[in-house]
């Protein structure tokens, strides 16, 4: 298994695939924490879908946070990107095929290659919490919002709490991306599919009818990364969207042990 | 089976309605080359990937190095493969991708530049994968199959895309590892390759076997053939005629008569070709090779 890892780490660390994903979680970083203070006053508001978050909630000890909680659904969609291209890659590319040779057992390919994706999603997750908080710092000032609460003990239990959620959050949209490169066996498909069902399909529901949010896998791992939401509660967010997860996860184990590889 | 590196028995591979590969049995005995032959689409990579546990049989067993397929874990880690051309990463460079490979078989990494040299890469081993020529890539994949150094070789097709230099330089290598008590299972379709390198073929034809054994015993089933070639081109119907009438098979192939029988008959066509007016302009024995075997016991030609 430490094989495994060592050998998907190796992969992951070209200049362009790191330095690519890096560049892009840091610009929705920058572009969404500079958003909530530099439009602090905009009637159009200043957040999510329009809703207005105000100096009193960011000068709380949670406030530091909120930008980086904020950007956590677009870290997902990055990862999802990632791990989707990864994973597929090994059918378009043909690689699979040596890798199986060189290492038979199948589902160590599998949990090594998630947690090598894992440990990458985890450097940009705390790159991108590090740009985000530091961003807010500068910008309060500006913005005449408060800091004097966000280092204090509950702020930094916030902050640890937000990079445990928006991690929990980025990993699930990674699995669901390798779940997608699994099935589709073809990394322009899974990404496709993906992004298109997480930023269109889901919003296009949503807007119909605001009660299905409830049940929409990336509503669910969206409020993951925001401790929850108004419409969807932390607890509820995390056993729906830990289902879609599992079983989506469990389908294709099966589907990549007993598959034969013939490409 | 202690002495054989493949072994397989009543081996089939079904995909929907069409029999790839169809109750197929061989063995292959450990330090030789085998030569791997048959058409496209003859079941030959089908076969090699259910040796390397990459597809599952449908019927039959199989061994490699003494160990039952379904557990490629017991023998990959002495199993090299290239199977279907070299399939690498084309964003990272020859040597990382054989590190990817080192680092997952858990292999010494001195082993990759050491490899790289041997086959010839040893310069152009930082360069991207995607930057290499269809020869460099071929070299690349027989680099990544001799990682482990392994106890079994199995190539699909490793001359593809090689100079006349390279395929001689792989012909060696091979030479080389099966002397050193390799066993080498090779597919090619350039049967005279495989005819200089191989002391044992395996022959495939619409997923059945043909033939499977020494090379020698192969040759020793074919009749020799006595080519004759007339100055006149509309000459050789009549030898085809002459020849029959004696009892023996004949065929015109290009410009010449291929005439099965023993040599001692020559003199005796050329008799009866100058009583009939043909001046023979070659005459001469010729055994058969792999790839006239190979046609005519695939009946394909």
């Amino acid at each position: 298994m430490f094989n495994v890892v060592k050998a998907e780490l190796r992969k992951l660390r070209r200049p362009t695939l790191f330095f690519g994903t890096i560049g892009s979680a840091l610009f929705f970083t920058g572009l969404i924490t500079s958003f909530i203070y530099l439009m602090i006053d905009s009637p159009q508001g200043n957040g999510d879908r329009g809703r207005s978050i105000g100096r009193d909630v960011l000068g709380l000890a949670s406030g530091s946070v909120n930008g980086f909680s904020s950007v956590g659904g677009f870290l997902g969609i990055i990862a999802l990107c990632v791990f989707a291209a990864q994973t597929a890659q090994e059918y378009t590319y043909g690689t699979l095929r040596n890798l199986l040779v060189r290492q038979p057992g199948r589902m160590k390919i599998l949990i090594g290659k998630l947690i090598s994706m894992k440990l990458f999603a985890l450097v940009m997750i705390a790159i991108s919490a590090i740009v985000s908080i530091a961003i807010s710092y500068i910008l309060a000032p500006g913005a005449k919002v408060s800091t004097d609460l966000w280092f204090t003990s509950e702020g930094l239990h916030a902050i640890f709490t937000t990079f445990i959620n928006v991690t929990i959050s980025v990993v699930a949209f990674g699995i669901v991306g390798m779940v997608l490169g699994l099935l589709l066996r073809s990394p322009i498909s899974a990404i496709s599919f993906g992004v298109l069902w997480l930023l269109i399909v889901e919003n296009l529901l949503i807007a119909v009818k605001n009660s299905w949010q409830s049940f929409l896998p990336g509503a669910q791992l969206t409020a993951i990364a925001s401790g929850g939401t108004i419409d969807l509660t932390y607890k509820h967010a995390l056993a729906v969207g830990g289902i879609y997860v599992a079983v989506g996860a469990i389908i294709a184990s099966v589907l990549f042990v007993r598959r034969d590889v013939a490409n | 089976m202690q002495n054989t590196a493949i072994s397989v028995s009543d081996l089939s591979k079904k995909y929907d309605d069409r029999l790839a590969v169809s109750h197929i049995n061989f063995e292959v005995p450990q330090g030789i080359v085998c030569g791997f032959v048959g058409p496209n689409g003859s079941g030959k990579t089908t076969t090699m990937r259910m040796l390397l546990g990459l597809i599952t049989p449908t019927t039959g067993q199989g061994h490699i190095l003494g160990e039952p397929i379904e557990h490629p874990e017991k023998y990959l880690s002495r199993v090299g493969a290239m199977i279907e051309g070299p399939a690498f990463y084309p964003a990272l460079s020859g040597y990382e991708n054989l590190m990817v490979l080192a680092k997952l078989g858990g292999f010494p990494i001195e082993r990759v530049q050491q490899l790289l040299e041997k086959v010839g890469l040893g310069e152009r081993g930082k360069s991207k994968f995607k930057t290499y020529s269809l020869g460099m890539k071929q070299r690349l994949g027989i680099a990544a199959a001799l990682l482990p150094n392994p106890k079994l070789l199995m190539l699909d097709e490793p001359t593809n895309g090689l100079d006349p230099e390279g395929i001689q330089e792989v012909r060696a290598l091979l030479r080389d590892l099966a002397n050193d008590g390799t066993t080498v299972f090779v597919s090619s379709h350039l049967l005279s390759e495989l005819e200089i390198i191989s002391d044992y073929i395996v022959m495939l034809r619409k997923g059945e076997i043909v033939f499977a054994g020494p090379i020698g015993e192969l040759m020793a089933q074919q009749q020799p053939t006595i080519i004759a070639k007339s100055l006149n081109h509309s000459d050789l119907a009549r030898i085809v005629e002459i020849s029959e009438k004696a009892g023996h098979h004949a065929v015109i192939r290009n410009d010449s008569v291929h005439i099965l029988a023993e040599m001692d008959w020559a003199p005796v066509l050329n008799k009866a070709a100058f009583d009939a007016g043909i001046t023979l302009a070659q005459l001469a024995p010729q055994l058969p090779n792999l790839e006239e075997t190979f046609f005519e016991m695939t009946g394909d030609k």
